[in-house]
């Protein structure tokens, strides 16, 4: 299901935009607490390819989910070039690992348009709305859907 | 300006039935848990009457009245005990005690209001 | 009403709180404490409950709880003795009283078949213990008249209020007593009811702080009336006890309240004057009563020479000089402090002072500890890897920085920590109710009921204590007619005990019962094909058999211990809790459980292994043993099972790294060391893991706060580098490997 950006003419919002192989993206600056480097993750087990697994953040344990492999693409094989969106999903904190950071946007809502209608599984259950900037295509990232969802836990 | 009462109870129930029914009828209501409480409190204040209750710990209510009526500065503020009907006993001992009057509980809030009128000056 | 609503809750509140004390009391009176505070106490907390039930109009409550406060009385004073007979009733009063709260909180009734007998008991006692009295007849307060000299009743001019202190003070505001109008009566609608009313005042009235200003304002409510003041009996100046009672009033009141409204507003005085009230047919000027005058009247004196009181202004009148006279005044004084009152007042306990906080605020300042210790123990690994010498001024600091951050978890850890008595003190009555129904005679003893314990460990503690007394009681002890015949006292005797020891928390639940019946346990267990035929096993394995899902010594499932719930539920709960259980028992001499609990559940015991390349921790209190398999002593079993072999039995290998999926072939046992683990009902397994780093003090993170379950994982920690470490869930482990290999035929072996 697409869900169209609420509009709202005259208000802007701002966004930071990342990158992901030669894909730009973007998720509001409200969610983001901070960036930081990539540092190894300690694996966990039965989880989906995309969670790279748990890091210390001054003394919390944050998740990573590997946004490439969550989208769908390649994954990820991190560096320590490599970038992590420290975002709040609802209740949780979760770390969300891409390739590099690349602006601070403002925009009105208006010029977000709805996203086109591709059949790929994570246009459908991520992407918001898209933006044209300077030729470029950047696509607004909801961050709902991102953690697995809750297993089943074995009696 | 309103009066205000000094209430002393152990019970928290018994405080906060005290304080509703005073507070509704214009008084303001200053509080203590025991005689002990009872007596610091009066240190820093001047009551126009004083409630207390009978069995309390640390200090009970004969002890704390018999240690307002012994002090100078409160020695004549009207004291309502609190007892119960059957309590005849309980009641002389108040008053020899140095009690000025009694209230049955459980009380009738409008009798409650009714007896501290009839001792407060 | 939102307050009254409000009201009730805290008065449910303060009735748990009163119940907790009055258990307390009376068992502390049945272990020989007869101290009068201790039975006040008790006593205070049913006489609170009644209070506060009355105000609720809870009928049932405060009708067992005005029985059970007679019966309290007569022990307060002592015309009862608290002998054992006595406070069994007591005690189950309580137990009565305390479903009577529950049930009223509830907004239910209570069946009558369980409040009336007990009634009926308490009742039996209060008439056994106690003569009938009059209600009023032991009152000390027999009215005295007062004989007054009339000596220097002619000396007197005037008139004028020498009354006692507040008498003086408030003489201005008499301003509501009578309009002036009032005086000659003459506007006053005819054919109303009037009242003389004659009121003269002891000096024990104004002591109590009575008025005779407001009684007369109380009166002026009532109807019209005027007011006499008779000053006859008021001395010589010098004579003058500032302090003492000299006038006398006659009131003639009209109204239409009656009689009885005129006596309510002398109600709290008339102990201390003299009054007379009578119907004054029509109403007049006021006159002194001819006859007024029967003998020993105190009005007597007053007669000659009433005055009119006319105006506030004149009340205050000139007293003349005269002759210093020393009347005998001591009476008039306030009595002399109560001396038992000066005592109460010396003896006032210094109660410790508390604060409330917020348990979030607590729980806070644990995670921020919790990461202290974790950068602690980084710097520490960082000075480490620097290559600084241990006695370098750095690594000195360091230590000295490790004891204070040891030293500020242990504090922060105090704080969540709870005395034992909240779960123990919950005891008593299960006894009781146990013994009851067994018919068995019960003394249950408690020690160490100040031991302290993480909050959360003492919570979770209720239900397996509970069970295990229910135990000792139902299957331990004997009856009392099987203890005699074999010498032993008829009542048994129940043990429950706390104590500190290295850093955990050991309770014991001991009893004088006859003991493990092992041929007996044996048998079921062969039976339900928990053990073999053949098994040979040793005494302490035969009682570690009722630990097994599914045993029951009891041959009828009793309505106390069953339930469906048997030691292998109180095991696993306790391991819950990272603790452990273990069980030692004497023929004929009785069973003893020993539970050891960590004192928190914010840090854990561990032991941290390498796997598959990931450092996991174990739980200390999961691992029995440490093994090195050998090429010898491991065997293929089925497909994709192995199983070691040790001492004389064989138990599943589990290899860690493929459970939890971190490598897809099995390890070559003889690269890795094998954990011995007892998971619940006492199973054992062997954990592959590739190597051990080390035993450590983990602080517990939540895996599910910021992500979700994993399975076969129950927390997480952060070790000295920084890195986050899983900690295994043991028991979820061995049950995935079971799940995943079909076999668990072998699982009991060891």
């Amino acid at each position: 299901m697409i869900e169209k950006p609420k509009i709202d003419a005259l208000s802007m919002r701002e966004l930071i935009s990342f990158r992901i192989g030669a894909q730009e993206f973007c998720v509001d600056i409200m969610s983001v607490r901070e960036i930081r480097g990539w540092t190894p993750a300690t694996q966990l087990p039965h989880s989906p390819g995309f969670v790279r697994g748990v890091i210390n953040l001054r003394g919390a344990v944050l998740s990573i989910i590997d946004l490439a492999a969550r989208f769908g693409l390649p994954e990820t094989e991190p560096s320590a070039r490599h970038v992590i969106i420290v975002a709040q999903v609802g209740p949780q904190v979760v770390g969300l690992l891409v390739d590099a950071v690349s602006d601070i946007l403002t925009v009105s809502n208006d010029s977000i348009q709805p996203t086109p209608d591709v059949a790929s599984d994570m246009a459908r259950s991520f992407v918001r709305g898209v933006l044209a900037l300077e030729g470029r295509m950047i696509s607004l990232i909801g961050l709902d859907n991102l953690l697995p969802a809750p297993e089943r836990v074995a009696a | 300006m309103s009066k205000t009462i000094l209430t002393v109870d152990d019970s928290r129930t018994m405080r906060d039935m005290l304080k509703l029914a005073l507070t509704s009828a214009g008084y303001s209501v200053l509080q203590a848990e025991d005689g002990v409480h009872g007596l610091e409190v009066l240190q820093g204040s001047d009551p126009d009457v004083i409630i207390t209750d009978i069995n309390m710990p640390r200090m009970d209510g004969f002890g704390f009245i018999a240690g307002v009526r012994e002090a100078g500065r409160h020695r004549a503020v009207p004291i309502l005990v609190l007892t119960t009907e059957s309590d005849m006993e309980k009641k002389a001992r108040a008053r020899s005690a140095g009690a000025t009057g009694w209230i049955v509980k459980p009380f009738d809030p409008v009798k409650l209001v009714d007896a501290v009128r009839r001792v407060a000056a | 009403m939102d307050t009254m609503a409000a009201i009730k809750q805290t008065f449910f509140q303060e009735c748990e709180e009163q119940l907790s004390e009055l258990e307390t009391g009376l068992l502390s009176i049945e272990d020989g404490d007869h101290d009068g505070e201790t039975i006040n106490a008790v006593f205070r907390a049913v006489h609170s409950i009644k209070g506060g039930a009355g105000a609720f109009n809870l009928g049932a409550l405060v009708k067992f709880a005005h029985v059970f406060e007679s019966a309290m009385d007569l022990v307060r004073t002592g015309r009862m003795s608290p002998g054992p007979d006595v406070l069994k009733v007591m005690l189950r009063a309580a137990d009565v009283l305390a479903d009577l709260v529950r049930a009223a909180r509830a907004d239910e009734t209570l069946d009558p078949s369980r409040t009336d007998p007990i009634i009926e008991e308490l009742k039996a006692l209060t008439v056994a213990g106690s003569p009938p009295e009059p209600e009023e007849a032991a009152t000390p307060f027999e009215f005295v008249p007062v004989m007054v000299d009339l000596g220097d009743f002619d000396d007197l001019g005037g008139f004028g209020d020498l009354g006692g202190p507040g008498e003086l003070g408030a003489a201005g505001d008499l301003g509501g007593v009578g309009e002036p109008g009032d005086l000659g009566g003459s506007d006053a609608p005819a054919g109303l009811p009037s009242f003389r009313i004659r009121f003269k005042p002891r000096a024990e009235l104004y002591a109590k702080g009575n008025e005779t200003t407001i009684l007369l304002r109380e009166l002026d409510r009532l109807g019209t009336m005027t007011v006499a003041c008779d000053t006859g009996e008021v001395p010589r100046l010098g004579e003058i006890d500032p302090e003492g009672a000299y006038l006398a009033w006659t009131i003639d009141l009209q109204t239409t309240q009656g009689e009885a409204a005129i006596r309510e507003i002398f109600d709290f005085v008339e102990w201390d004057s003299t009054l007379a009230i009578e119907p004054f047919g029509t109403f007049d000027a006021v006159e002194p009563d001819a006859d007024f005058s029967a003998d020993n009247d105190p009005f007597q004196a007053l007669a000659p020479s009433p005055v009119v009181f006319a105006k506030p202004e004149t009340v205050v009148a000139p007293v003349p000089a005269v002759d210093i006279k020393a009347p005998d005044v001591s009476a008039a004084l306030p009595g002399a402090p109560d001396e038992a009152a000066v005592e109460r007042k010396a003896t006032v306990a210094t109660a410790q002072p508390t604060i409330r906080v917020d348990l979030d605020r607590v729980d806070r300042l644990i995670d921020l500890v919790g990461e202290l210790v974790i950068n602690q123990a980084m710097l520490a690994e960082r000075v480490t890897e620097a290559g600084l010498a241990r006695v370098s001024a750095v690594a000195i600091g360091l230590d000295e920085l490790e004891q204070l951050t040891r030293e500020i978890q242990d504090s922060v850890m105090a704080i969540r920590a709870q005395p034992v008595k909240s779960v123990f003190q919950r005891m008593p009555r299960l006894v009781r109710e146990v013994a009851a129904q067994t018919g068995k005679n019960v003394r249950l003893v408690t020690e160490g009921e100040a031991t302290e314990v993480d909050k959360t460990v003492i919570e979770r503690l209720s239900d397996p204590l509970t069970h295990m007394i229910r135990n000792a009681i139902d299957h331990g002890l004997e009856s009392p007619e099987t203890r005699r015949q074999s010498g032993k006292p008829a009542e048994g005797l129940v043990r429950l005990s706390a104590l500190h020891r290295s850093g955990r928390i050991v309770i014991e639940v001991a009893d004088d019962g006859a003991g493990i019946n092992r041929p007996r346990v044996k048998s079921i267990a062969v039976d339900k094909g928990l053990i073999a035929p053949d098994a040979k096993l040793t005494d302490d394995e035969i009682d570690n058999l009722i630990f097994l899902p599914g045993f029951s010594t009891a041959a009828v499932v009793s309505d106390i211990s069953g339930r469906g719930v048997g030691m292998d539920v109180v095991k696993r709960s306790i391991q819950a809790l990272g603790g452990r259980i273990s069980i030692s028992s004497k023929p004929g001499l009785g069973s003893t459980f020993t539970l050891s609990l960590p004192l928190t559940l914010a840090v854990l015991d561990g032991m941290v292994v390498t796997v598959a390349g990931q450092t996991l921790v174990i739980p200390l209190t999961a691992i029995v043993e440490t093994l090195l398999p050998k090429a010898t002593t491991v065997h293929g079993f089925g497909e994709g099972s192995r199983v070691i072999g040790v001492r004389n039995g064989f138990i599943p290998l589990i290899d860690v790294g493929q459970v939890l999926q971190y490598r897809a072939d099995a390890t070559d046992p003889k690269n890795g060391i094998a954990l011995l683990v007892e998971t619940e009902g006492g199973t054992r397994s062997a954990l592959l893991v590739d190597a051990i780093q080390g035993q450590r003090q983990v602080v517990i993170k939540s895996l599910e706060a910021n992500y979700g379950h994993v399975e076969g994982i129950a927390a997480a920690t952060i070790l000295g580098d920084g890195r986050v470490a899983l900690i295994l869930d043991v028991d979820a482990v061995v049950v995935s490997s079971r799940l995943e290999n079909f076999d668990t035929s072998l699982a009991l072996a060891g």
